[in-house]
């Protein structure tokens, strides 16, 4: 069908709908679908709803983005000396990969995010369950936490470099403190916000704690720990690109540092690249999780 | 009938006396007496405020809020029915049902077939209608084969025509399992429809206790079902011209 065809068919339905009630009334029988008459066979879209969906549509920001870069380095809008052309970036990218420098980096780069990730994920779900399920570490955890966060994470890089040094332990310390609050404040939310009318059919049912726990408390909080998680994995890149610049030998940021020192802006590009994509792509990863962890849910999103 | 036997045979299944609930200042049940036989089906009348869900809540051991004296027995296989359905809706509608039993997995599936609801054993909570919801609520309180079943006004939230076919569901199926009922409602024919006894609460006491003498099952029309619900409106202090 032509897009035409496709639009006079969308207009018909649309005429159409005012008239249905009538046949509704007439038919009486229950009527099969070839007999709905004039009401609209496809599936009809929420009217306050934010719409189709649309394929791969997450990638489509990106894409713009791409193209009107492509647009202005090629009409000379962009000066290749401040910012290189995209295939003189992805021309570096393939060098740099071809003597295997791109990799090495990368791997550790990666690796020190996600090891980071997951002490300060766990640390935070850990400390946001002790906080949300009782009095007691409510009272030691939160007030500290809420201290905890007022500081910048960042600023207590000299003090990190003091006591560990500035080898991995630094890094992977301050990226797990810097993603720590997200995961905390989120999961400390969804917890305390747990419909107290499901506390009360808990006990009514005769929950052990620990059926309580993994019935009710643990799936409840899991939306919540969720948006934590996202925030946390995005600032995981955050914290690292910081920390790769300070006294580092090796990692995407010590690349781009050293391409400061020589004026190589395709390189920094290249490492700006990598960590967007980077970003993006855990977060989409992380979002397919939740979809599938999350199917009970039926948003406006769905 | 059935209240009577129900009455004869052995000890009551709940058992209140001298109750007293206070919240701060104000004494929401006063000196209550009450009984229960075993598999009798007793609906509680009053006016909103009138202790009718605190006298609940006390026997499901869930007022913890409210300060009193009294000594109450219920036994300890009860199930309560809620307002609302109060599924979870993370959990599908079996998961919902046999929530916190082992191995209940069989028993669960025939209490949701006995309910109507055969085949939405996967469903999500929320995509299920009202009545539906309702109607999976009452499996899973029934699934744990209860002595005694608290409902809390549990077709209020419900539409006129979905109301009427779960009060006969709810009979039926406390007909075939025999558990002590105590309906908490506001609906006057909703009470004389089902129960065995009326207990009017005034002032935080019985103020009417009234046995109704009609076969089941009964119909609004009958003029003997007419006489018991003005009685218990009278009590209520509604008449058939206005509030006195």
């Amino acid at each position: 069908m032509s897009e035409a065809q496709l639009r006079a068919a969308d207009l018909a339905v649309a005429t159409a709908r005012p008239q249905a009630p009538a046949a509704v009334i007439d038919a009486n029988q229950p009527s099969s679908p070839a007999a709905a008459g004039p009401w609209p066979q496809a599936k009809r879209r929420r009217r306050l709803g934010p719409g189709k969906r649309i394929p791969y549509g997450r990638v489509l920001g990106p894409v713009l983005l791409l193209g009107l870069w492509s647009l202005a380095s090629a009409t000379g809008l962009l000066d290749p000396r401040i910012v290189s052309a995209p295939w003189s970036v992805i021309a570096t990218a393939a060098q740099l990969s071809a003597r295997g420098e791109l990799q090495a980096d990368l791997l550790i780069s990666a690796r020190r995010a996600l090891i980071g990730l997951g002490f300060g994920v766990t640390a935070g779900t850990l400390l946001a369950v002790l906080a949300g399920l009782s009095r007691v570490g409510d009272a030691v955890v939160d007030g500290a936490m809420q201290v905890k966060r007022s500081i910048p994470a960042l600023a207590l890089i000299p003090l990190m470099i003091l006591w560990l040094g500035i080898d991995e332990k630094m890094k992977i310390v301050t990226i797990a403190i810097f993603v720590l609050a997200p995961v905390y404040i989120n999961t400390y939310a969804a917890l305390t916000g747990i419909d107290s009318r499901y506390v009360e059919l808990a006990e009514v049912v005769g929950l052990s704690r620990w059926q309580f726990l993994r019935r009710v408390v643990v799936p409840g909080a899991l939306p919540g720990w969720f948006v934590g998680l996202r925030l946390s994995v995005t600032g995981s890149w955050l914290a690292l690109i910081v920390v790769e610049q300070i006294n580092a030998t090796s990692g995407i940021g010590y690349m781009m540092f050293q391409a400061q020192q020589y004026g190589q802006t395709n390189v920094i590009l290249v490492g700006l690249l990598v960590y967007g994509l980077f970003g993006f792509i855990t977060d989409a990863l992380v979002r397919l999780t939740e979809r599938r962890a999350l199917a009970w849910r039926r948003t406006l999103a769905g | 009938m059935a209240a009577d036997t129900g009455r004869l045979a052995g000890p009551p299944a709940v058992r209140v006396t001298g109750l007293v609930r206070r919240f701060g200042p104000r004494t929401v049940i006063d000196d209550l007496d009450l009984e229960i036989a075993a598999g009798e089906f007793v609906a509680l009348l009053g006016h909103s405020g009138s202790g009718k869900s605190t006298l609940l809540r006390a026997l499901a051991d869930l007022d913890y809020d409210a300060e009193g004296s009294g000594s109450l027995y219920a036994p300890s296989a009860l199930s309560m029915v809620f307002q609302d359905s109060r599924l979870l809706p993370w959990l599908r509608v079996l998961d919902n049902v046999v929530l916190g039993m082992r191995g209940a997995i069989d028993r669960g599936r025939d209490a949701l077939a006995e309910v109507g609801l055969a085949g939405r054993e996967r469903a999500w909570p929320n995509q299920l209608s009202g009545g539906e919801q309702q109607r999976a609520a009452l499996a899973r309180s029934l699934v744990r084969e209860p002595q005694l079943l608290l409902a809390d006004e549990p077709f209020g939230a419900l539409d006129a025509l979905t109301r009427i076919r779960m009060q006969r569901l709810l009979r039926e199926l406390c007909d075939r399992h025999c558990p002590a009922v105590l309906l908490v409602t506001h609906d006057v024919d909703e009470a004389v429809l089902l129960a065995d006894r009326v207990v009017v609460l005034q002032h935080g006491r019985a103020g009417l206790d009234l046995p109704i003498d009609l076969p089941q099952p009964r119909s609004p029309r009958d003029v003997d079902f007419q006489r018991y619900r003005e009685q218990l409106l009278a009590a209520l202090g509604v008449t058939a011209d206005g509030v006195v």
